[in-house]
């Protein structure tokens, strides 16, 4: 494995590299530091949810958790609406491969649209995403009046956010390519974006599968656990 | 596809042109590690005036009206907080790493100078927001640093309205702007190495900034996540960590919530938080004890198997903190086992800086003294971690002084002789001067003995059963009336070591304009940041090439060489090569 290589290195003994032997080091790789950083963002961003889905088992094992799913009266025993959410989510995603694919084969027409896509479909999302929160309100189901709901707004919200702070990036990824005319680093670029894009869908899946559990996946889950 | 760095491209893209962009907006390592250190340095002068207040109050009871039982919990919680977030975690690793990586591995900047910028004013909105609870209805919280719930956002507990909402979002942006400064310090270390500075060659400074950073990464996120729920529970009434109660006689729209949930969760972060604190302290003591002792690091690779061990195991310990909240006895043993097993490779180090010192050319400057200061408190503190690391233990002497003396001794003051260590080390390559050498030596002498003043007696008065937190103590018929004698005394050592920081920051202020000039590298130092063709280094650090590494960080006292040490972008001459080889087996 390379980190134990790396870790085994004896550093004290020398390199036989005299003065003018070594190559001249012009700085870092920019596109490799950005990967590596988007990287290291996913890594917290998973984190960030793997703990919150955490606390949600260890919750769901009090008496007072109600799953939004399972029972006929449960918003998400008929989980269409976020099933057509999800549809909206993964065309963005499909829409910044295909910018991306624009991008690398030098057809900005094709990466234009497929950037616009995929900001319009994440905005939509976002809305739609909205749209069910006024759903559920109007059906009784508030942040307070149960764990599940209550998990149920913040990890939407939370990925919102993290969409939205995407869309951001993207944004001003569209206006550099616009404002300093440097196509050449569209497609790094839209790479990164393309797979934080990738990135959100699988959080988002996670999140679908976890909140329209029945009772019994989520006390199995649980219990896999030990809670 | 190779691009350059910000910092590589043509001087007039990024060289600061004005006042605004050169000392305000700046994009420039070293100007962000200083507007971090002089912040971080500000709000721990308050928080060292509020651990004056306590004092005052704990050891001269009701002598003073202005310090009543809230303002004495708000005092102690704010004084924990700010010492250990914003003071702490961010001169070590906001501070110092962003004045080290770039310089100690041969880069121009940080990768993300830009978002270097964002993470600091980010984390200078998170201290203004967190000192706008001073002034806000009811005060600042007074949870307690550990903020569990229910009583902090309940009535009863001072700053239980604004006071702790203002915390919570402190936190959370803070945690931003670490995260952003983390990505940048990783990043960097891992991408904008120069040539021949493989991993195994950085000081060990890098690579305790480096792994703290992972730590903080992986571990902040919790406090994140605590801070959200528990924020929802105070502002909407959610029941994540609120359980059903009744509260002044009136029964609360709660529902059945685990406040142990949250101590989960907080300690999740909180015992890697140690670590983040401690293990640039444990870097750059290691580079301040070789340069001085003249000796190459004893064991510079167990030192870095060290820390990485260290940073993972200090993921499965945290529920040591809560032997007392009660859990099965199994993870109890678990916890306890796991929290034992750190000791190991804590003391490989400490073991290693003592045989770094061993035989070795000791110049006793006041970097030095520090660092040694630090291997005592350290130590000190890391054996009654023993104690409280075993269940059977820590239970009686939970929630005592016995508990207050260990970790101050352990996070509080041992890291910041590092802090002392380090500035006195790098003060000269900060600044371009000397500090006053007697000045120093006062400051350390007074810091040092007078700590020592102050916690060795706490440990006893922890034995006797002395509850922390505690206001005033009454009449309690199991503490002898000495104690309070004993409490009077740590207090006066408490005021004395707080003065005597005056002295500190007295001499780096004057020296900044009347110290003699350092000159280059005067410690006659190996690694890269000594090295730069200006002192102070100048913006871009390296003038028009990067430098070249041929050789570790510790060679000090090469046998068969000319100078006692040989820079690491020195070139290796044949016969260095050899006495190298053969000189320092690890």
């Amino acid at each position: 494995m390379k980190v134990l290589r790396v870790l085994r290195e004896k550093s004290w003994l020398h390199e036989p590299v005299a003065a003018g032997e070594a190559p001249l080091y012009a700085g870092p790789d920019t596109s490799a530091a950005a990967r590596t950083a988007l990287r290291f963002f996913m890594i917290v961003v998973s984190v960030l949810f793997f703990l919150f889905i955490i606390t949600f088992l260890s919750r769901s094992q009090y008496p007072d958790f109600e799953a939004l799913a399972g029972a006929p009266w449960q918003p998400f025993t008929d989980p269409s609406r976020l099933w057509f959410n999800t549809a909206i989510l993964a065309c963005s995603s499909l829409a910044m491969q295909l910018g991306l694919a624009g991008a690398r084969k030098q057809k900005f027409n094709i990466a234009v649209v497929g950037i616009s896509a995929a900001v319009f479909f994440s905005v939509l999302f976002l809305l739609a995403q909205l749209n069910l929160w006024q759903h559920l309100q109007s059906m009784g189901f508030y942040i307070n009046t149960n764990p599940a709901n209550s998990y149920f707004y913040v990890l939407t919200a939370i990925h919102g956010l993290h969409l939205a702070g995407g869309l951001a990036v993207l944004l001003n990824v569209v206006f550099r390519l616009w404002y300093y005319n440097s196509p050449d680093t569209l497609s790094a670029s839209l790479q990164l974006c393309t797979i934080y894009w990738h990135f959100l869908l699988g959080v988002w899946l996670v999140l679908f599968a976890l909140l329209t559990s029945q009772p019994d996946t989520i006390n199995a889950l649980a219990a896999m656990c030990g809670f | 596809m190779q691009h350059a760095a910000i910092a590589d491209q043509p001087d007039e893209l990024h060289d600061p042109q004005s006042f605004i962009t050169k000392y305000i907006w700046s994009q420039d390592h070293k100007v962000i590690a200083i507007q971090y250190g002089l912040t971080a340095i500000f709000v721990g002068l308050i928080a060292l005036v509020l651990s004056g207040l306590m004092r005052l109050q704990l050891g001269f009871p009701g002598a003073f009206d202005f310090i009543d039982p809230s303002s004495y919990l708000q005092f102690v919680t704010m004084h924990g907080m700010i010492m250990v977030i914003y003071l702490l975690t961010a001169l070590l690793l906001g501070g110092f790493g962003n004045y080290m990586i770039p310089l100690m591995i041969g880069a121009r900047d940080m990768v993300f100078p830009y978002l270097n910028m964002l993470s600091y004013w980010t984390y200078l909105l998170s201290v203004v927001v967190l000192l706008a609870s001073f002034f806000a209805p009811g005060g600042p919280t007074g949870a307690g640093w550990t903020l569990y719930p229910p009583q902090a956002i309940l009535h009863g507990t001072p700053g239980y309205d604004w006071g702790i909402i203002l915390m919570l979002a402190s936190l959370a942006i803070f945690i931003i702007a670490f995260t952003m400064g983390g990505l940048n310090y990783v990043t960097t270390v891992l991408q904008a190495r120069t040539h021949g500075m493989t991993m195994m060659r950085m000081p060990l400074t890098i690579w305790g900034i480096f792994t703290a950073t992972v730590l903080g990464l992986l571990a902040f996120p919790a406090l994140l996540v605590s801070a959200i729920m528990m924020m929802l529970d105070k502002i909407l009434g959610t029941s994540f960590f609120m359980p059903a109660l009744v509260s002044l006689g009136e029964s609360l729209d709660y529902t059945g919530g685990s406040p142990v949930l949250f101590q989960h969760l907080f300690w999740f972060f909180g015992h890697p938080e140690v670590y983040i604190v401690a293990l640039p302290a444990f870097g750059m003591v290691s580079d301040v004890l070789a340069t001085h002792a003249r000796k190459n690091i004893f064991g510079y690779r167990m030192m870095v198997w060290a820390i990485v061990a260290i940073g993972g195991l200090s993921f499965i310990v945290w529920a040591h903190h809560m032997y007392v909240s009660g859990m099965h006895p199994a993870f109890g043993f678990f916890f306890a086992t796991t929290t034992l097993i750190i000791a190991i490779p804590t003391a490989i180090k400490v073991y290693n800086w003592v045989l770094t010192l061993w035989q070795g050319n000791i110049h006793l400057t006041v970097p030095m003294l520090f660092a040694i200061g630090f291997i005592f408190t350290f130590t000190h503190g890391g054996l009654t971690g023993l104690f409280l690391g075993n269940v059977v233990i820590d239970l009686p002497l939970s929630d005592t002084y016995f508990v207050v003396a260990h970790f101050h001794m352990v996070m509080g003051v041992s890291p910041i002789m590092v802090l002392f260590a380090a500035v006195y080390h790098w003060y000269p390559l900060i600044t371009g001067k000397m500090f006053n050498e007697t000045l120093g030596k006062a400051h350390f002498w007074l810091t040092f003995l007078g700590t020592y003043a102050i916690y060795l007696p706490m440990h006893y008065l922890g034995f006797l059963g002395v509850p922390r937190r505690y206001f005033a103590m009454g009449a309690t018929d199991f503490i002898p009336e000495s104690a309070q004698t004993l409490n009077a005394g740590i207090t006066v050592s408490a005021l004395i070591v707080g003065v005597s920081q005056l002295i500190f920051l007295y001499n780096i202020f004057w020296s900044m304009r009347h110290g003699k000039p350092a000159g280059h590298n005067p410690w006659e130092a190996t690694s890269l940041e000594w090295q730069t063709p200006n002192v102070p280094p100048r913006h871009g650090n390296w003038g028009p090439e990067l430098p070249i590494v041929y050789r570790w960080a510790y060679d000090y006292s090469v046998p068969g060489a000319k100078l006692d040490y040989i820079p690491q972008n020195h070139p290796v001459s044949e016969f260095e090569q050899t006495a190298g080889d053969h000189g320092e087996g690890q």
